[in-house]
């Protein structure tokens, strides 16, 4: 069967502990996180994780079962099922030697980045956007010298609801 | 009134109708102990281990069909209950854990007896808690208690910080818990039963494939009416014994690598297979395309997860498997089936002919065989003992040759298959039912794993009685290392063993041995009459193994018979 790639959003208790039980589900059943991103909602007892996994679909479908059955979990989305917007945010620290500093600024103001913080020798760079828009900036910043990439993994919620 | 943590949780105990509390003191529960010393209507047994505290919870809960009540300390205390508490977890056994904690001021500076235990037992509780604030504790208690007992059932330990257990609060609970984020489905979906319904009309050879859920949720007459009304023959699995009539035409034995060979060929040609309160452990599938690969699959659970897990099922039923029987009953309590037992015929003759031309079998010798036994002892107790079994060829031979009648009489760690579990088992199970017999079935290699527990028994005065088939050796990886590794027995040889009468005799018990077939029958007699705790040794034959046997990984229709 195919693996495919899926956005969960999980709403969870807001407790100490809570991650920890969904972290080591996955670990002890081998399922795969390739990102993961928690914060409160707009409820403060009420947390929403965004994960990313993959799976063929009987595993989607036992990890979709196996969130449940944690008694914090209140809601499971496989957004994938549905429409959905998704986001992420990267930080990018480039070499920026002066010959260079006007194309990282084309560049950056192609993708509606922002630069926030800059040095003799780099520039940081803030991007937001689906996944693949980060990898194209990335793809196109690399011959510049990447220095370092820090990114928050995505979040994502339904269109209609 | 403010309430310290210690009455508020005696409190919380009374009124949750607790009457027995499994457990062992220390620092970081001694004021809960001496609360408990204060509290009139709950007895405490104190075991001599901590393991032992939560495998005699779990027996109790079984023998009882209520939630079972630990009470440990912190650090090395909570730790030796994990393997307990994984038990009951893979068994779904309704236990509540309570366990001290250093005070809240020294979490996490690794003080002395301090240990994470919420997060070591995080992936064998079905929920765990540590408590944070006195205010929260009474609260905590009784969601506890109905998480445990609740849905598909499972261990639920609670921390309590050394501090909080004399720390006040304003005592309130709420009548009725209700989680936002939990809510087991009992009622199944009908229109999934009337499918149900049609697939048994059109079945030409339909089986029942009964579990531990059929135990749980008592839907052992649901179950039988079922089976009956419609003439479906039933398997077990190992936790399901009981769950039918052992000794009823339509009973297959059990299912799987040590099941029986009707049990194994009827599930193989089975044209629908009904799996009631089962997970289809790889110890009942054996390979998995081949398993039930004629059959229709209907699988009904109250944990949607046990479902599509390892076997793809064509008509999934989420729900409580006495009230989705109840409901399967009533739906064909409408139709008309006058003409059954002539349109089953075939299926249950060429059952029939299984069970005649492979039944279990062993061959007699002057030597003991263990599973004679188990036969003397079915006989000798007119099958109505509860039986708890350690883990191995004993507990096999246990499950085959102890036909379970009824419900609530077999106690055994099936899912961990942890050594050492039945006899404080079975000291759970005696307190639990003091009027009736209890025996543990053990082998010479797990009964020494949790023996300390018969002093518990002596000073209580329970009188459990423990059937030790000792083979001197590790009888079921010997069997392996027989059958697939050319009889290179490393390491299975328990040459030396204690001398179990003198063992019982010193830990104020009673002990009788034989080597001899002839007086088997008369040593069973003697031990069951005496209302003590008593050890029956039989020496027994060292190199018999448990047949039939599906290999590792075959299917379940490839047996290695006698």
């Amino acid at each position: 069967m195919t693996e495919k790639r899926h956005i969960f959003s999980i709403l969870v208790d807001n407790k100490p502990g809570v991650l920890s039980g969904i972290v080591g589900l996955f670990s002890g059943r081998g399922y795969n996180i390739e990102s993961l991103c928690v914060a409160e909602t707009n409820e403060p007892d009420v947390s929403r994780i965004t994960m990313v996994s993959i799976g063929d679909k009987p595993v989607i479908e036992q990890i979709k079962k196996q969130l449940y059955k944690l008694i914090n979990v209140i809601k499971v989305n496989d957004l994938t099922e549905t429409e959905y917007v998704q986001r992420e945010l990267v930080l990018i620290k480039v070499t920026a030697k002066q010959d260079q500093r006007a194309e990282i600024l084309r560049i950056v103001d192609i993708f509606r980045g922002k630069i926030v913080d800059v040095g003799f020798e780099h520039y940081t760079i803030e991007v937001t956007g689906p996944v693949e828009k980060l990898a194209a900036i990335l793809k196109m910043l690399k011959p510049m010298g990447i220095k370092d990439v820090a990114r928050t993994g995505n979040i994502a919620l339904p269109r209609n609801q | 009134m403010e309430l310290t943590g210690a009455q508020i949780l005696m409190k919380v105990l009374q009124e949750e109708g607790v009457d027995t509390i499994f457990g062992y003191p220390g620092g970081a529960v001694i004021d809960l102990y001496d609360e408990l010393s204060r509290t009139t209507d709950i007895n405490h047994i104190l075991v001599r281990h901590e393991q032992g505290a939560v495998h005699a919870a779990d027996g109790y809960a079984r023998a009882s069909g209520k939630t079972g009540v630990c009470l440990v300390t912190s650090g090395p205390g909570a730790t030796n209950t994990v393997t307990g508490i994984a038990s009951a977890y893979s068994d779904s056994i309704p236990i509540v854990v309570i366990t001290g904690q250093v005070p809240s001021k020294l979490i996490g500076n690794d003080a002395f007896q301090e240990v994470d235990i919420v997060g070591i037992t995080r992936p064998c509780t079905k929920h765990n808690y540590l408590v944070k604030d006195v205010k929260d504790l009474a609260y905590i208690i009784k969601e506890a208690f109905y998480i445990a007992s609740s849905g598909r059932p499972g261990p639920v330990l609670i921390d309590i910080p050394k501090d909080l257990t004399v720390a006040k609060a304003k005592y309130e609970v709420p009548d009725k818990i209700e989680l936002k984020s939990y809510n087991p489905t009992y009622k199944p979906n009908v229109k999934q039963l009337q499918k149900v319904v049609e697939l048994i009309e059109k079945a030409k050879k339909p089986v029942i494939f009964a579990g531990g859920g059929i135990i749980l949720s008592k839907a052992s007459d649901q179950l039988t009416k079922l089976a009956k009304k419609m003439s479906i023959p039933v398997a077990g699995s190992l936790m399901g014994l009981g769950g039918f009539p052992g000794t009823d035409l339509l009973w297959l034995g059990m299912l799987g690598m040590h099941g029986t060979y009707r049990a194994n060929m009827a599930v193989s040609e089975a044209d629908l297979l009904i799996a009631v309160g089962v997970r289809f452990d790889d110890r009942v599938t054996g390979k998995l395309d081949e398993f039930a690969a004629n059959a229709t699959i209907v699988q009904i659970d109250i944990d949607p997860t046990s479902i599509h897990k390892n076997i793809p099922v064509s008509v999934p039923v989420v729900g409580d498997a006495k009230i989705s029987l109840g409901i399967l009953n009533e739906l064909l309590e409408k139709q008309d089936f006058t003409d059954i037992d002539r349109q089953r015929k075939p299926w249950l003759d060429k059952i029939d002919h299984w069970k005649k031309s492979t039944p279990l079998a062993y061959d007699q010798s002057d030597i003991i065989k263990p599973q004679f036994v188990v036969e003397q002892l079915y006989s000798v107790t007119n099958g109505e003992a509860i039986i708890t079994t350690e883990v191995g060829q004993n507990q096999m031979w246990a499950a085959q040759y102890y036909h379970l009648s009824k419900p609530n009489h077999w106690i055994t760690s099936g899912g961990l298959g942890v050594m050492g579990f039945g006899l404080p088992a079975a000291i759970g199970a005696q307190v639990a039912c003091p009027d009736k017999t209890v025996v543990d079935i053990a082998g010479d290699g797990s009964i020494q794993m949790n023996i300390q527990e018969l002093a518990t028994a002596v000073q209580y005065g329970l009188p459990v009685k423990i059937v030790i088939l000792n083979n001197r050796f590790l009888g079921m990886v010997r069997q392996w290392q027989e059958l697939f590794y050319d009889k290179r027995y490393s390491c299975t040889k328990m040459e030396h063993a204690p001398d179990f009468i003198k063992l019982a005799e010193a830990y104020g018990a009673v002990g009788f041995r034989t080597e001899k077939p002839s007086e088997v029958r008369d040593v069973l007699k003697k031990g069951l009459s005496i209302h003590r705790t008593v050890i029956m040794e039989f020496i027994v034959d060292r190199e018999e193994s448990v047949y039939p046997m599906v290999p590792a990984g075959a299917p379940i229709t490839q047996m290695l018979l006698v």
